[in-house]
């Protein structure tokens, strides 16, 4: 056995060696920077921040380039660096009400304080590759327009008071944290959201996409998405005020859902809602359509479709513990499997011993 | 205006945290083997040792309680808000540490939190800062302790072996206690076996 | 974190916005931009760190719905530090990301900030180019967003 794991030790070491090598690739070829990821594969860093929870754009980017490019082994990286840092404690609630709009579009009004702005969005291309981008090439200078000071009333601001759409839920005693305490069923709605925002892009929209084709539907609307720059505040205990931190970029969606209503309520709208690290306007939409189903139990809706049910949802969906279950697989388990070849074979003996007419595959083979 | 003159500067938050913890759960592994902590500079009446566990131990989400020795200093209460950032609780039973000064008048380990049966370690851990490692002999078996072992604190409240007693039998609930006499610190953990000679 | 009102005259609240508006300015600084600027004040400064620049986390906080009740979102990395002039003045540096130097040089820019005849300098040699720099920046961002803003009243016209 010890002669064993000191030839796993070579092995191992020689494959780090190996993967640094396929990591850095041809060295003709100028070596990957990470102000160049950062910059100019951003929305992936955007998403290892997003689902790593961890907001940091020089450690996301350089996660990326150590994984290779793989995005969840990046995230997975991130994961285990947080835990090596203390936590001060939490941040002020994020307004995205003041948020410095880049983006910012709405589906259900057309004319609306601030307008439709459409922002840096693949949504107008047409989808065609770009052979000049395999080339460095110029960039034209983007345009200008002069910017008035409307302010971008939320959606969410319009449609309150008209007794229209749903209210918000009173604050509970004490924020919910799944870093801190073990997930258990039924959980809170703050607790869900926490989970999903971490939750992997891929499994979100499947489940998101599977609401909109018959499995629970909600019926949505995109109310608003809007990205851009919100200031941070933290209460500093020391200083004995919440002193701002700095700024950072978040995607929120704002889905408007099918109206509910039962004996003793009216019907109204209800919302689903999604916020996440970065320009991932892609998962924060389908963060706030599986928010909205997962909401099925509290509207009294009939549940029973996946993207409904709340164990399933919320225990798949962190690609880090997925990886790791799945992943797991190619640990030894040579004892276990000795044990279900003996098994296996006890069993196969049993069978024929009662059904002598059977071709055993042993027969077969001599024939 | 938050008195930060007291100050530590010289606590590198990675190596010397490490090194009080792992003193520490050295001590709670072989209960009443003594050891010594670097320590660190903190308002009357820390003790080097305690300070020095609290900087590593406490945070802003692990709330404190202060004995009256302790909770008459303002400079206390702002040492730990500054370099914890821990909330100070009135109430024992919402309390992951409890320091105490006064050794002799501690209040009875039940009214601290004991933990629940899904998580015995919610329990509060009391700091305890004695005098010395010397005084009337007790008796320590149980868990990390090969046979017996001799071990002495002071002061210490008179019944201190019934209360050490009455806690024993709460396990796996219960307290577990530090004791701390300037730099040295031993552990009680709540597996432990208090006799009297 | 319910803040300690007590802790906070009254009185001293307009003052607070103030410090707290210049440590906005100081966060969302480069470091090099902050560093430029002190250079450029010709004191030897004496202090001592209270709290040396420390990295640790912050958990972010979004609202349900955008205006409810707050929920976890993820955190961010944060370097915190503290710095006390001789003359008793304590500065504090909070900022995103993992950089020490950018903490320290913004709690020496709080803690020289709060001393009456120091403040000024402060002002004039490294917040009011920073805001420059903040305004210049913030304004091309926004100019630049303003032209997608879709008019759905333009009308092309063809030859009259």
């Amino acid at each position: 056995m010890y002669v064993a794991v000191k030839g796993g030790e070579r092995a191992i070491d020689n494959a780090h060696k190996l993967l640094a090598d396929a990591r850095r690739g041809d060295r003709t070829v100028p070596e990957l920077s990470l102000d160049q990821i950062d910059n100019q594969l951003a929305l992936a860093v955007d998403r290892v921040m997003c689902e790593g929870s961890l907001y940091d754009r020089e450690l996301a980017a350089l996660a990326v380039k150590q994984a290779r490019g793989d995005l969840i082994e990046a995230i997975f990286l991130l994961r285990a660096y947080r835990t090596t840092l203390p936590r001060f404690g939490a941040s002020e609630p994020l307004e995205t009400g003041n948020m410095d709009i880049r983006r910012r579009i709405s589906a259900t009004f057309k004319d609306l304080p601030g307008g439709q702005v459409l922002g840096p969005t693949f949504d107008y291309t047409h989808r065609l590759l770009d052979h000049t981008l395999a080339e460095q090439s110029e960039i034209e200078e983007p345009a200008t327009a002069p910017a008035d000071s409307t302010r971008f009333k939320s959606v969410a601001e319009l449609l309150a008071g008209g007794g229209l759409i749903e209210g918000d839920d009173p604050p509970a005693e004490e924020v919910g944290d799944l870093t801190r305490e073990p997930l258990s069923f039924p959980a809170n709605r703050d607790l869900r959201l926490q989970n999903l925002a971490r939750g992997d892009e891929g499994f979100l929209l499947a489940l998101g996409y599977s609401t909109q084709r018959g499995f629970g539907r909600t019926h949505p609307f995109a109310g608003e998405i809007r990205y851009g720059e919100i200031e941070v505040e933290f209460f500093a205990e020391d200083a004995g005020f919440a002193v701002p931190l700095g700024t950072i970029a978040v995607t929120e969606c704002q889905m408007v859902n099918q109206f509910t209503g039962n004996g003793t309520q009216a019907p109204r709208f209800t919302r689903g809602y999604g916020l996440v690290f970065g320009q991932s306007e892609r998962k924060a939409m389908a963060m706030a359509l599986v928010d909205r189903a997962l909401r099925a139990r509290e509207l009294g809706e009939e549940t029973g479709s996946p993207a409904q049910d709340e164990e399933f949802v919320l225990s798949h969906s962190d690609n880090v513990q997925a990886t790791g279950f799945v992943e797991h697989l190619k640990l030894p388990h040579y004892v276990d499997f000795q044990s279900e070849l003996g098994l296996l074979r006890k069993l196969q003996a049993e069978f024929y011993a009662d059904n002598p007419q059977t071709d055993t595959p042993m027969q077969d083979a001599a024939e | 205006m938050l008195d930060v003159t007291a100050n530590t500067p010289e606590f590198d938050p990675a190596y010397e945290s490490q090194a009080s913890f792992r003193a520490l759960m050295d001590c709670m592994a072989r209960p009443g083997d003594i050891r010594s902590l670097k320590g660190v500079e903190a308002p009357a009446p820390f003790a080097p040792a305690t300070a020095a566990l609290i900087k590593s131990l406490a945070d802003y989400e692990t709330p404190l309680w202060l004995d009256t020795a302790f909770a008459a200093e303002k400079k206390v209460a702002d040492w730990i808000r500054f370099h914890t950032g821990a909330p100070i609780v009135r109430d024992p039973t919402g309390a992951a540490f409890a320091l105490i000064a006064d050794a002799a008048a501690m209040p009875p380990l039940a009214q601290f939190a004991q933990g629940t049966p899904e998580y015995p370690d919610r329990s509060t851990t009391l700091l305890v800062q004695i005098d010395d490692f010397a005084g009337t002999p007790l008796t320590l078996r149980g868990p990390g302790i090969k046979t017996t072992h001799e071990f002495a604190a002071s002061p210490l409240p008179a019944d201190f072996a019934a209360r050490m007693k009455d806690n024993r039998a709460l396990f796996p609930r219960g307290v577990d206690l530090v004791l701390v006499a300037g730099h040295d610190i031993a552990a009680l953990p709540r597996s432990v076996t208090v006799m009297e000679r | 974190m319910t803040p300690d009102t007590d802790s906070i005259s009254a009185k001293a609240r307009p003052e607070v916005a103030k410090r707290r508006e210049a440590l906005a300015v100081l966060a969302r600084a480069d470091s090099k931009e902050i560093a430029h600027g002190l250079r450029q004040l010709d004191d030897n400064l004496a202090y001592s760190e209270p709290r040396p620049p420390e990295i640790g986390l912050v958990m972010l906080r979004g609202r349900i719905g955008s205006r409810g009740a707050p929920f976890n979102a993820g955190e961010a990395t944060v370097t915190r530090a503290a710095v006390q002039l001789s003359s008793g003045e304590t500065g504090f540096g909070y900022v995103l990301g993992r950089d020490r130097e950018k903490a320290r040089m913004v709690a020496l820019c709080d803690a020289l900030w709060q001393v009456d005849d120091r403040r000024e300098a402060i002002e004039t040699r490294v917040l009011a180019p920073l805001r420059q720099r903040q305004k210049e920046k913030n304004d091309l961002a926004r100019a630049r967003t303003a032209a997608t803003r879709v008019d759905f009243f333009t009308l092309v016209r063809g030859e009259d």
